[in-house]
């Protein structure tokens, strides 16, 4: 079947094309209803990636947040109209020590292949995870972050020692929200303790227990465990605070994507035994379980919604660029797009 | 209950050659299967109703068994009529036959040679006759349109800002239109080509659904050419 793909040609400009895709092949079609803007996506649309990266990935469907309703699956497993959200991580093989996520050979929707940004998305039916019919769809939209969160917070607990008394978030941006959200539900009664550098914006972290500007933080703060949301040119200062502040055999998360490589102060990882680990995009087993939050606990999406900056109706290439320009000018929160094309 | 219906009825004169344009094809698969795919994923038709040249029946039935088989039981595939509008009474007959035909039979036509129609565009369409009898898919005109009673000499230039160009789908509430048909004269019939125009005629409202100019129709070698190019540049 035709079917329309909107390719960002360079950054700011995308252009139309048409691909034949197969209906009743091995993967189900699915049609998108609401996309969310991720850093990643301004990243290219703003070019400010390496030139030779842009060079190399470019043409490509931007966007990997996203929900949509199963328009055709010829393998049964979805009836039409079913509401999904789309797993953009596709693996090619198994390993029985290496998650799907972290597998080199793996490809990525908007990084190594098409985004959903298409008309019609053909995707495996092992890809797709059923949302619950009422949920609020522009929030929905963007679970791809919210499960990158659940799936630190899993590997999170297979690696941390039992003591976590106290669990530091450092960034106030929106993998700091949501990652501090997960954190106080998966373990209530720890004391989740937020820093972040704009006031207005650590307001809106109502749920944790205590919130701090970065250069306020009291003497004597330590906490047993922490997770870096911060990510780009704050990584550095954010890294060297968390070291300073933690305690001896903590297990520190690092989340925030930086462009380039980042000093690390080791000598105080060796001397207070730290364990560092990396974390990175999610899998299957991840939306599954933040849907499954979801339904045990649908308050969650009533605070995911608060990051929701604005709702854009898309039906042209004139709109899907208008979107991602507000997205360039927002200073916090998801820019969602009701794909309407 | 809601029908689509894909107006195959033409004979192709414009393209040259024997085979009718919309059986000819786009890396080896005909556009009016592209056409039939579109509609076919549509979760809002009930049903998808082919209608074509008479010869081609059979003919239509043997792409859809190859190329779309699961399409089999929400697609029909029966005989056009000999003008436009004679097609879509064709369709409305099935209906009725069917014994579906009520006032909420809301039938959308579309032309077998617009295969990049968008969901968006059919689902405006449906949303459309929920208010109206009848809507007609269109863009604004970029050319500017000149008017000429003679041929010879141009009579009017309207403004183009009040022009638009059709596309389809154009869709209608079945018994609606029917009554309308009916009450035309031969004479009217032989002069109305187009189905929004009979309501129009009537004094009925149609509504403008935004098209797009990716909807475009393949009339020309010229135009399957750049369709054609649209679909296979991903293989260059």
């Amino acid at each position: 079947m035709l079917n329309t793909v909107y390719r960002l040609v360079e950054p700011r400009r995308f252009e139309v094309a048409v691909e034949d895709i197969n209906i009743f092949g091995e993967n189900a079609i699915v049609r998108p209803t609401h996309l969310s803007i991720c850093n990643a996506d301004m990243r290219y649309y703003l070019g400010t990636r390496d030139k030779k990266v842009l060079a190399k990935k470019l043409p490509m469907a931007l966007i990997h947040e996203g929900i949509g309703e199963v328009a055709f699956d010829p393998t049964g497993t979805f009836k039409s109209g079913e509401l999904v959200v789309m797993v953009p991580n596709v693996p090619v093989e198994e390993d029985d020590y290496i998650a799907e996520n972290y597998l080199r050979s793996s490809k990525f929707c908007a990084s190594s292949q098409d985004g959903f940004l298409q008309e019609l998305v053909e995707i495996s039916p092992k890809r797709l995870v059923k949302l619950p019919d009422d949920i609020n769809r522009e929030t929905a939209a963007f679970t791809e972050i919210v499960s990158v969160s659940v799936h630190a917070i899993s590997r999170f607990d297979k690696i941390a020692h039992a003591r976590r008394d106290v669990i530091g978030v450092w960034g106030d941006g929106n993998l700091g929200y949501i990652t501090s959200l997960f954190l106080k539900y998966e373990y209530p009664d720890s004391k989740i303790v937020v820093f972040g550098q704009i006031p207005e914006k650590l307001s809106d972290f109502t749920f944790v227990d205590e919130t701090y500007l970065t250069d306020e933080i009291p003497d004597g703060f330590t906490m047993d465990h922490a997770f870096e949301c911060v990510g780009g040119n704050g990584s550095p200062v954010a890294i060297e605070q968390i070291i300073d502040l933690i305690k001896p055999e903590s297990t520190i998360a690092i989340m925030g994507v930086s462009e380039y490589p980042v000093p690390v102060n080791t000598r105080m990882i060796l001397e207070k035994g730290i364990r560092m680990f990396g974390t990175s995009r999610s899998g299957v087993k991840d939306f599954e379980k933040t849907v499954a939050m979801y339904r045990d606990h649908p308050e969650i999406i009533d605070y995911l919604g608060n990051i929701v900056e604005s709702v854009n109706e898309v039906s042209t290439i004139t709109d899907i660029k208008n979107a991602f320009e507000t997205d360039a000018h927002k200073s916090f929160g998801k820019v969602i797009m009701r794909w309407n094309i | 209950m809601i029908y689509g219906a894909i107006l195959a009825g033409g004979v192709g004169a414009r393209m040259g050659g024997d085979k009718p344009k919309q059986y000819l094809s786009i890396k080896d698969k005909p556009i009016i299967v592209y056409t039939i795919e579109k509609f076919f994923v549509e979760k809002e038709f009930d049903e998808v109703i082919v209608l074509c040249p008479s010869m081609w029946v059979e003919k239509t039935k043997d792409l859809i068994e190859k190329f779309i088989p699961d399409a089999i039981e929400k697609v029909v595939v029966i005989e056009g009529g000999e003008k436009r509008n004679d097609t879509i009474m064709n369709a409305i007959q099935y209906i009725e036959q069917q014994g579906k035909l009520d006032d909420n039979t809301v039938l959308v036509t579309h032309d077998s040679v617009r295969p990049f129609v968008s969901h968006r565009i059919i689902k405006d369409n449906i949303e459309a006759l929920k208010q109206y009898d009848a809507c007609d898919t269109v863009i604004s005109a970029t050319d500017t349109i000149v008017v000429s009673e003679d041929g010879t000499i141009i009579s009017e230039i309207p403004e183009r800002k009040k022009m638009y160009q059709g596309q389809t789908p154009q869709s209608f509430k079945a018994k609606k239109f029917k009554e309308l048909y009916m009450s035309l004269t031969e004479e009217e019939k032989d002069i109305l080509t187009d189905g929004a125009k009979i309501f129009v005629i009537k004094g009925e409202k149609v509504a403008l659904v935004n098209g797009d100019t990716l909807n475009m129709k393949i009339t020309y070698p010229y135009d399957l050419r750049v369709a054609r190019s649209l679909v296979e540049e991903e293989d260059a």
